[in-house]
């Protein structure tokens, strides 16, 4: 097919390695500049050591946990989304499967609504929110940046379509057997269902993990605020020490890449899911 | 059996009222809210009472200069942001379409930016647009250029501050598109290509009759993805620029924000949060009946 298929093959690895190159540069840049020290950041920027630093030492990661309360930024960061995900795979999956399986008055109208809700962007709504909520004096903890967060028309909608799919005659057999909609939904369709809870639990991690201006509104102690607040500020508490901020950067990015890279099917394919809707 | 009927309406409720109750009460009723709001003249700390001031509210927004500003660069931002970043995408995702060693790697590491928060992003990409010689893409511009390109100041230049973000933002992005491209990609048949190899079209027919084709509902979908993500931009601009020098890098959301927060006036903001909200919606309803209507001649 082609006379120079070797030629075609070391040009294909040169796309690709230049890609690398703008996708993975920043990524390697922050490592390297993780691991040495602060004003060689800067001065090596320029240079091909930018990205393989010529000695390596672990003392940024030391002083992020003594500048700044990391492990509290981590903590909170760790209960916000503990409490998004735990509850938002409870709460959204049981909406999902009343709604695609179960017959009851007004199912239609909720289907509607959860349809409709989800063209509503979080920033069109994040200042009344915060508004209402402080009325009512409920401000600076976890659970206020946990709780609006719960329920997730995206995830009642992702799992609609995949109740709908699951094969009715599992739960047929059980119900005929005499278990009820509960005992059916617990014993047949969950164990069942493991790709999409995986794919939204994915998801929901995925889009709470970096959020930033809901906690910046919400919170004034620094003892609730989660990592991405703790970036931001730390990223302007003087005296400025990048090799810290970049450290700051790879611990707090950590979680996600482990998740990332050890469940890669599973998050490609929740990413993928979230273009089912359409 | 109607027992049997009762008690699956019973527990069908019971199911729903959790997640209703969320919805209602943390996206309808502020979204209400948002809208009533948009209508008062409500400022934190007036003495006057809440009082029905009909569209003030919207003239005052439209009439600033710096709202203005932050809805064109918004504009200016997915006319740009969009078609570059998709064509990225597809083009990742094209070449990783062929079966080759090391796939699986090349994949990650394009995807990988994906998941890194956008607050960790901007910061390392303020250090990317340091200014001065030194500075990582002044450096790396000076080495292409062969020391013909001029440092500069990215985000402290009123010129460059925005393209900046809209960097920053495509190559956190570009992952997403390749890998919902890719999957759509896996899903066209061989056979097509094998069809248009027989009959004797060249890998760019081949492309764009066959793939292009077979790609159009996960390009719409990445489309009306893209450009909704390019309405909501405001962790980057928050962190980098500020909305600055002189709001050239402001956009809808930063502006919201800096009414409602900074300067205490609400129902301004909340008139911006709707004005943004109808934006959102006019695109995604678009762009949708474009999905629609071509997925029906098919």
């Amino acid at each position: 097919m082609n006379n120079m298929p070797w030629l075609r093959v070391l040009m294909a690895y040169g796309l690709l390695l230049a890609c690398t190159a703008v996708f993975f540069g920043p990524v390697l840049f922050m490592l390297s500049g993780s691991l040495k020290p602060d004003e060689l950041v800067l001065a090596e920027a320029g240079t091909w050591r930018a990205l393989v630093p010529e000695s390596v030492s672990l003392d940024n990661y030391r002083s992020v946990f003594e500048r700044v309360p990391f492990a509290s930024y981590l903590a909170s960061s760790l209960i916000i989304n503990g409490l998004i995900v735990g509850l938002g795979l409870m709460v959204n999956a049981f909406a999902g499967y009343a709604l695609a399986r179960l017959r009851w008055w007004g199912r239609n109208g909720v289907l509607v609504l959860v349809l409709a809700l989800l063209v509503i962007p979080f920033e069109a709504i994040a200042v009344p929110l915060f508004y209402q909520l402080s009325w009512l004096g409920w401000r600076d903890d976890h659970l206020v940046q946990a709780i609006p967060f719960v329920a997730n028309p995206l995830a009642i909608y992702l799992f609609y379509s995949f109740f709908l799919g699951l094969p009715r005659e599992l739960e047929e057999a059980a119900r005929i057997d005499g278990a009820g909609v509960l005992r059916t939904f617990f014993t047949i369709v969950i164990p069942n269902s493991a790709a999409a809870f995986a794919s939204v639990a994915i998801v929901l991690f995925l889009f709470h993990w970096g959020m930033y201006l809901w906690p910046l509104l919400m919170t004034t102690s620094e003892s609730v605020r989660p990592l991405p607040l703790g970036i931001a500020t730390f990223h302007t508490l003087p005296p400025l020490a990048w090799g810290d901020i970049l450290a700051f950067g790879v611990l707090m990015v950590l979680p996600v890449v482990v998740v990332f890279v050890v469940f890669q099917r599973w998050f490609v394919q929740g990413v993928a899911s979230v273009g089912v809707k359409g | 059996m109607t027992a049997l009927r009762h008690s699956e309406a019973r527990v069908g409720w019971w199911l729903t009222v959790p997640a209703l109750a969320g919805l209602a009460a943390f996206i309808l009723l502020p979204f209400v809210l948002a809208v009533m709001l948009s209508f008062t003249n409500l400022r934190m700390g007036s003495p006057l009472p809440v009082a029905f001031v009909g569209l003030d509210n919207y003239r005052l927004a439209f009439g600033e200069p710096a709202f203005r500003q932050g809805l064109f660069n918004n504009v200016l931002f997915a006319l740009i942001v969009v078609p570059v970043q998709t064509a990225l995408g597809l083009g990742l995702a094209v070449m990783l379409n062929n079966r080759f060693h090391g796939r699986w790697l090349f994949r990650t590491l394009f995807f990988m930016p994906v998941v890194f928060p956008l607050s960790l992003v901007a910061v390392v990409w303020v250090l990317i647009f340091a200014p001065g010689p030194d500075g990582v893409l002044n450096a790396v511009l000076g080495a292409l250029t062969l020391g013909v390109w001029e440092p500069r100041d990215f985000l402290n230049d009123p010129a460059w501050a925005l393209p900046a973000i809209m960097v920053t933002s495509i190559w956190q992005g570009a992952g997403f598109q390749m890998v919902i491209l890719l999957a759509g990609l896996q899903a066209i048949p061989r056979q097509l290509y094998e069809a248009a190899a027989v009959d004797g079209a060249g890998a760019l027919r081949r492309f764009l009759h066959v793939t292009l084709p077979g790609l159009r509902n996960p390009l719409i979908f990445v489309v009306i993805v893209t450009t909704i993500l390019s309405f909501r931009v405001f962790d980057q601009v928050r962190i980098m620029t500020r909305g600055g020098p002189q709001d050239a890098s402001t956009t809808v959301i930063h502006e919201v924000v800096r009414h409602a927060f900074d300067q205490g006036q609400v129902a301004p903001a909340a008139a911006m949060s709707v004005v943004f909200f109808l934006i959102v919606l006019a695109v995604t309803l678009a762009l949708r009946s474009l999905m629609r209507q071509q997925g029906t001649v098919r």
